[in-house]
């Protein structure tokens, strides 16, 4: 598959709904990503599944505030030289890259570096989400080391981190990004093409280019954006789109804790929600969802609040009281719910007193109306008939 | 003893008031706005100095809001070539300046920039090296390719802007101070493309803010007025004749914020929602403390995503000529207007169109001063299509208060604007969120009044490092202390000058604890 201008901007408001709210604001990604391609022409997207197992790949991504790229924008070659850095370092050429994450901004990136290099991008990544930390990644999960890893900024600088684990990973990359002035541009969990099969999220790109393309699309057909949501996510990895909840937010509450937006979002129920009320937890992403005291949702299931009217995915940061929301559950691929993967993004881990329960499984009635993909028709066929 | 003229150009109408030194009301009126809107403030001027009878001697402030500038960026006329140079490398340079703006505005202003070395990061490291030699060769060939408007952003000037003020010196010194230079550091917020943009669209302006100010200069002049002549800002702020041919940019939305300082200033209320509905248009927006609530996000203008202080509203079509479509069994309002032509085209003026104005006088709610109605189509009209078109305006109006409004604590609705008959007031009360509704007497002249009574403030923006033993209240007082400091800079009172408006945004995603502080202050002239 190849992919254009048009994609990319499918793209970065498809990979936003998978966001759950996380990743920071598409623009500048998506903007270098158009920039990088009108340039260089489409870039390929290969099937994880039809890879050579010897393929080498490099993941590229950027690392840190959304607010300070916003700003300080990038050149465009950092990513690149952050993954040549590695290549050096390993003494061996990446013959792909992919995205680490399914989000605002990081889910572009990679675009930007193939356009750039000539690379093809692999159609997977490892958060099939967003989220905020660099081991939370499927590839930690089933055992990939992330470093060693390089990490670039705009002056030109470029560290090369051998970490004995994936954590101590993420704490000193996040204190070079620091010193690195807030945003970082990094190369990290090298690769085979046999690794990507067995730990990666499998067509989470050109799912985010579907949703992308189901939102933008509306009323072609005549459907609304949530009719077309469900539509493209039936019998995909991921699972049917389920929605949640439908009201207006009434209150909000955020703070700031060690870098991250913690809040609440009250919602009042309209139409067939009128009486009920929804919160919504969020830490940058949206945990749990919680419909008059009863869990309808959490994470590592993706819970999205689109605004109502356009179908457009609205991030934590730019929750306005009084908007009028749809809110969405898309319920995660079988990698990401194992009980390995559950202990590092399950609820627990957020704090959370209770364990995770699939939505299929929280949703039984409406998940045996739905198509389910191989994979989840194995697990739940019993229980949802 | 002297007297202030207030004068709001809007779209349908240009309106003129004089208020004495007190704030009291001596006059008011209306003409119809004109194609170069200098004609009409002329002609307002003239109707309002005849009707109030005051001397042109005792005018002590002209103060005037107007379209000009709207205008020139949407009609992409008259505007200025620029030069636009981003301080930035070696970073900034994977999405150049005026990427992805309509072609039709980037040859207006001749798509054509330059990116020198420098920049900082939040904390005020320099990113690159900033060289004199670089920036004086790119200068010198703006200059040979004939350009005299410049527009210069580097990144993160909002915290420290010393080069982009190098470079305006240079600019100016190779000039002969003969070419303009718009800094993005006085214009925008943190978000280097929409500043920049917004710089751009500053720079491009100059030329259409010369010539408007000379010619009511000049006209004031004529008439013998020696008064102090102002422009209003988006926030509510005055302006001095040389800020607004600097930064024309501010004038931009103007219109709006004159309405909801009226309606403040109509009701003595400083926490209220103000809904301005007029011939196409309903506009919400919440006042607090007086001033229009600022919109924190991106606004776009002309096609193009910016970041300077702009009014927070929710703009919906749905005003007082508004027109009313029953197709297949579905209703539809909008989203077009019969604007300035309702007394031509509206069922009730013998027209053949539905309005909404029509919708309030066919179902009686609509008291219309001075106008001699046709009401004979009512009769063979169907009534359910009127009643759901009401509902329908009422749900319309329900969503921008509830969108405009940040808590559930119910606040009181200001009402202004013509359009505003369309509202019914026996509803006023079935308004949720809304403690009462109040429509001023005089509410046709919120606009031009919130001209006269506009103050002088000031605004900074700044990220502070709270790990350096720096707490954030002292970091809050310190980000007061030099927005007040701003406000007596630009003419304000100082025993009367206060805060404003505070805005804090922590950046996520960094542990590090760096917090951005937006402070506003205001006081009188």
């Amino acid at each position: 598959m190849k992919v254009g201008v048009e994609d990319i901007k499918c793209l970065a408001i498809g990979a936003a709904i998978l966001g759950a709210g996380g990743g920071g604001d598409p623009y500048v990604g998506m903007m270098m990503a158009v920039k990088a391609i009108e340039e260089n022409g489409d870039v390929t997207l290969l099937d994880p599944l039809s890879i050579d197992d010897d393929m080498f790949i490099i993941p590229t991504a950027m690392m840190g505030a959304p607010t300070i790229m916003n700003e300080r924008i990038p050149s465009g070659g950092e990513t690149i030289k952050s993954l040549h850095a590695l290549e050096k370092h390993l003494g061996r050429k990446a013959d792909a890259t992919m995205p680490i994450e399914s989000g605002g901004i990081n889910s572009t990136i990679p675009f930007n570096v193939a356009a750039r290099t000539g690379l093809p991008v692999i159609d997977a990544d490892g958060m099939g989400r967003a989220f905020p930390e660099l081991q939370m990644e499927t590839f930690h999960i089933y055992g990939i080391s992330g470093s060693p890893a390089a990490i670039t900024d705009e002056r030109g600088n470029t560290c090369i981190v051998n970490t004995v684990d994936n954590f101590q990973l993420e704490w000193i990359a996040r204190g070079i990004t620091i010193r690195m002035g807030g945003a970082s541009h990094i190369a990290e969990y090298p690769m085979t093409g046999k690794d990507v099969k067995a730990t990666g999220i499998h067509y989470s790109i050109s799912l985010g280019i579907k949703i992308g393309k189901a939102v933008r699309g509306v009323g072609v057909s005549g459907k609304t954006a949530l009719e077309r949501l469900i539509e493209v996510t039936e019998g995909t990895t991921y699972g049917k789109c389920i929605p949640l909840f439908k009201g207006k937010i009434v209150d909000l509450e955020r703070r700031t804790t060690a870098g991250f937006a913690v809040g609440n979002v009250t919602i009042e129920g309209l139409d067939e929600f009128q009486g009920k009320t929804l919160k919504i937890s969020f830490q940058n992403e949206n945990l749990v969802a919680i419909c008059d005291g009863e869990v309808i949702a959490s994470v590592p299931d993706i819970i999205s609040i689109l605004d109502s009217d356009r179908g457009f995915p609205i991030t934590s940061e730019n929750l306005r009281f009084g908007y009028r929301v749809q809110v969405v559950g898309i319920s995660t691929p079988e990698i990401m719910r194992t009980p390995e993967a559950l202990k590092v993004w399950g609820p627990r881990y957020f704090g959370y007193d209770f364990d995770f329960i699939p939505l299929e499984l929280r949703h039984k009635e409406y998940y045996s109306r739905a198509r389910l993909p191989p994979e989840k028709m194995v697990k739940y066929r019993d229980i949802l008939r | 003893m002297g007297y202030k003229i207030g004068i709001d150009v809007g779209g349908t109408h240009t309106d003129a008031v004089i208020v004495s030194d007190k704030n009291e009301i001596v006059a008011a009126d209306k003409t119809n706005t004109t194609p170069d809107p200098t004609d009409g403030i002329v002609e307002s001027l003239d109707l309002v100095l005849k009707s109030s009878g005051v001397d042109v001697d005792e005018i002590s402030h002209v103060m005037i809001g107007t379209t000009h500038c709207i205008n020139a960026v949407v009609e992409r006329k008259n505007l200025a070539r620029v030069a636009v140079i981003r301080i930035c490398k070696p970073a900034g340079q994977s999405i150049p300046p005026m990427y992805g703006w309509p072609d039709s505005l980037k040859s207006a202003v001749g798509a054509t920039y330059w990116l020198v070395g420098g920049g900082y990061d939040y904390d005020g490291r320099k990113i690159g090296e900033f060289r004199d030699s670089e920036v004086r060769s790119v200068v010198r060939e703006a200059l040979e390719k004939g350009f005299n408007s410049f527009a210069v952003t580097g990144i993160f000037s909002p915290v420290i802007p010393d080069e982009e003020l190098q470079v305006a010196e240079i600019i100016d010194s190779m000039s002969d101070g003969r070419a303009h230079v718009s800094v993005s550091h006085k214009i925008g917020r943190i978000g280097l493309l929409e500043r920049e943009n917004a710089t751009i669209l500053n720079a491009a302006l100059t030329n259409v803010a010369r010539s408007a100010t000379n010619a009511i200069e000049e006209a004031c002049r004529k008439r013998g007025i020696y008064g102090k002549l102002y422009f209003s800002q988006n926030d509510g702020m005055l302006m001095s004749v040389d800020y607004a041919r600097q930064y024309p940019i501010f004038t931009i939305a103007s219109g709006p914020t004159n309405s909801f300082r009226g309606a403040s200033f109509l009701t003595g209320l400083r926490q209220a929602i103000v809904v301005d509905i007029g011939g196409t248009t309903l506009l919400a927006g919440m006042l607090v403390n007086g001033f229009p609530r600022q919109s924190a996000a991106w606004v776009e203008v002309g096609g193009v995503r910016t970041n300077f202080r702009m009014p927070d509203l929710v703009s919906i079509g749905c005003g007082g000529g508004t027109i009313v479509r029953f197709n297949d069994g579905r209703l539809t309002l909008g989203p077009d207007s019969v604007g300035y032509e309702l007394e031509r085209r509206a069922l009730s003026w013998g027209g053949d169109l539905l309005t909404t104005t029509d919708v309030a006088v066919g179902l009686g709610y609509a008291r219309i001063e001075g106008a001699k109605l046709v009401t004979d189509w009512i009769r063979d009209f169907d009534i359910k299509i009127l009643v759901d078109a009401r509902e329908m305006i009422l749900r319309y109006l329900q969503e921008a208060v509830d969108q405009v409004k940040t808590t559930k604590e119910p606040l009181p609705m200001i009402l202004v604007g013509g359009g505003g008959i369309i509202i019914p007031e026996d509803r006023y009360k079935s308004i949720n969120g809304v403690s009462e509704v109040i429509r001023p007497v005089l509410f046709q002249y919120a606009n031009a009044l919130g001209a006269a009574v506009a103050e002088v403030g000031g605004e900074i923006e700044k990220v502070f490092s709270l790990d350096s033993g720096l707490t954030r209240q002292e970091a809050l007082e310190q980000a007061k202390k030099l927005a007040v400091q701003e406000a007596v800079k630009a003419g304000a009172k100082s025993e009367t000058v206060e805060v404003v408006d505070i805005d804090e945004t922590f950046l996520a995603y960094l542990p590090s604890n760096a917090v951005k502080i937006r402070v506003k202050a205001a006081g009188k002239l």
